[in-house]
């Protein structure tokens, strides 16, 4: 078993606009990757782009795993024209995992847009902990997994920038007045969360406000996705970090933002 | 076939050697590749104290390359030789140290303590562009240039390699001056300096502004420097600058490297040095060819 591995692609499926569902069979044995955990995939074997691309896991279905992704760049254009039968080279699973739920906690996750990627697979192992989920986008096309999530016997809270769905305005004010609605004393939440960085921020002031302690998985341009160019580290409370190998998962009140 | 190559005293079983910076302390490509099988490994930059290097965003694709501006993070001499040596020191290849400094004095120290902890040799980092103080001053400054090296040398035994920036006028000036100060041997090329820039934002896309440029994008550069190098000095030449195939490496060995560093092609393919390595041995016995000297310098200009 190797880190390094090919895999073929099965569905490469366009779910709404720039948005793609990456289905891959990894033609070696592979480690079982756990909700956090990435892979660095090299969109084509050429020298432009060059480096291989992180993504964190979708789903993981046994053998098989997806990764949801936007078109972004030149990488992920590449990537979004890859047909089913197609090998890919990839490195991982990488990096480290949200943490497993210690039982006297309560568990909110958190995602925006397409933050969600890893949180569906987190909820496919912690649903029998009866998680909360707060989910946000811009609009509600892009709200994706709702239909897994409520499968998954998890019914979201939903926000939209547009008010299209849910209540109009970001997912962390909404998640501001549940807390406030909560009386005293509160059940010990832990977020779980994943999204864009303003998100991330305002959440860790939320976590401040409230003293609650949570986990994010956070995103970054990478070179290696091993620990060796330093090129995506996070300012932390103890210093700099790499996102690829103490991360991408820490905890709230630890990352330091600029 | 005779994959050996002599740099001076310094003696390798094969020609393939990472580049400081782009291999870490090796451990984390020991999952991938036995480390065994390398030429050498050049470590991550170390100075005396832990550095913290530069904010992020630190590194940025370009076509064929990428930027960086790292700014030299290391957890410092004391740490390296504690945690990271007696790791390294497991393997059957040569360990080589790339040390950087504020001033002469600290390079010196570097290598007095790197040579007590029994390190195979020492490569003088002066051509970072991505710290203010100390590294590119010495590389791009002749006469502070020559001053370290000399004083350096008097100070070590080990076979001291310099390493020379392509962010000077005139390389070759460079290369006859580390051989004359005593420099056993030179590698070229560092990155080159550049930037990059996000229209939609207006900024920079590296927190430091400007970066070291690597990758197959300065490849043709590079050798084009080795070669004018190798035509101006003595002392043997590793060969680095975009080095992602085997082909590429033997560029730089006909263009008149002895031995050759293979960095940015790390982090796309943890395999890369020995893929490198297979095929330099099968161009070698597809051209009947007996021993790396048969090949190295022998462009036909």
């Amino acid at each position: 078993m190797s880190r390094l591995f090919k895999a073929s692609v099965i569905e490469n499926r366009q779910v709404i606009k720039n948005h793609f569902l990456l289905t891959l069979h990894p033609l070696d044995n592979i480690g079982k990757p756990r909700p956090g955990n990435f892979f660095m995939i090299s969109v084509d074997n050429c020298l432009d782009p060059l480096l291989k691309r992180p993504f964190s896991i979708h789903r993981w279905l046994g053998r098989d795993f997806q990764i949801l992704y936007r078109v972004a760049g030149k990488g992920t254009s590449i990537l979004s024209n890859r047909k089913p039968g197609d090998t890919l080279e990839i490195i991982g699973p990488l990096g480290n995992a949200f943490p497993s739920l210690r039982s006297n906690n309560k568990i909110i996750m958190v995602a925006g847009g397409l933050g969600i990627a890893p949180i569906l697979g987190l909820a496919e192992t912690i649903n029998k902990y009866r998680p909360l989920c707060f989910y946000g986008a811009r609009t509600h096309e892009e709200l994706l997994c709702i239909d897994e999530l409520i499968s998954l016997g998890i019914e979201p809270v939903i926000s939209t920038d547009d008010g299209s769905l849910g209540e109009k305005g970001n997912i962390v004010d909404v998640l501001k007045k549940y807390l406030s609605s909560q009386l005293p004393p509160p059940p010990r939440f832990c977020l779980y969360a994943c999204g864009p960085g303003p998100m991330l921020i305002a959440l860790s002031d939320l976590a401040k406000t409230f003293n609650l302690k949570g986990y994010i998985a956070l995103e970054q341009n990478m070179a290696c996705g091993l620990g060796t160019c330093l090129g995506c580290v996070v300012n932390t409370t103890d210093g700099y970090k790499r996102v690829c190998r103490e991360g991408p998962v820490f905890p709230i009140n630890e990352v330091i933002w600029e | 076939m005779n994959l050996t190559t002599n740099l001076g005293k310094l003696k390798l079983k094969n020609p393939v050697m990472t580049a400081s910076g782009t291999f870490g302390y090796g451990k984390e490509y020991s999952e991938f590749i036995d480390l065994n099988n390398l030429g050498a490994i050049v470590v991550k930059g170390i100075s005396l104290k832990p550095m913290k290097g530069n904010p992020d965003p630190r590194i940025c694709e370009t076509p064929c390359g990428m930027l960086n501006a790292i700014g030299l993070q290391n957890a410092g001499l004391k740490e390296f030789i504690k945690q990271q040596l007696p790791y390294l020191r497991n393997f059957n290849t040569k360990i080589i140290v790339n040390i950087l400094g504020t001033s002469i004095n600290e390079y010196i120290e570097l290598a007095e303590n790197l040579e007590a902890a029994g390190v195979d040799a020492i490569e003088l980092n002066v051509s970072c562009p991505n710290v203010k103080k100390g590294g590119i001053v010495f590389g791009t400054d002749i006469k502070i240039f020559e001053e370290l090296i000399r004083d350096v040398r008097r100070r070590t035994r080990l076979p001291l390699i310099t390493k020379l920036s392509p962010n000077t006028a005139d390389i070759k000036l460079f290369a006859k001056a580390a051989e004359d100060a005593g420099s056993d041997i030179i590698s070229l090329i560092n990155t080159i300096t550049g930037m990059s820039i996000n229209i939609k934002t207006r900024r920079s896309r590296l927190a430091n502004i400007t970066g070291g440029l690597s990758g197959p994008a300065i490849r043709p550069v590079a050798v084009r420097m080795v070669w004018e190098c190798f035509k101006t000095v003595k002392v043997p030449i590793i060969g680095m600058g975009g080095i992602i195939s085997a082909e590429d490496a033997i560029e730089f060995i006909l263009a008149g490297a002895s031995a050759v560093a293979v960095g940015t092609a790390n982090f796309v393919n943890p395999i890369a040095t020995l893929d490198i390595l297979e095929g330099i041995k099968s161009f070698m016995s597809g051209n009947n060819i007996k021993s790396l000297k048969e090949l190295t310098g022998t462009v036909k200009c």
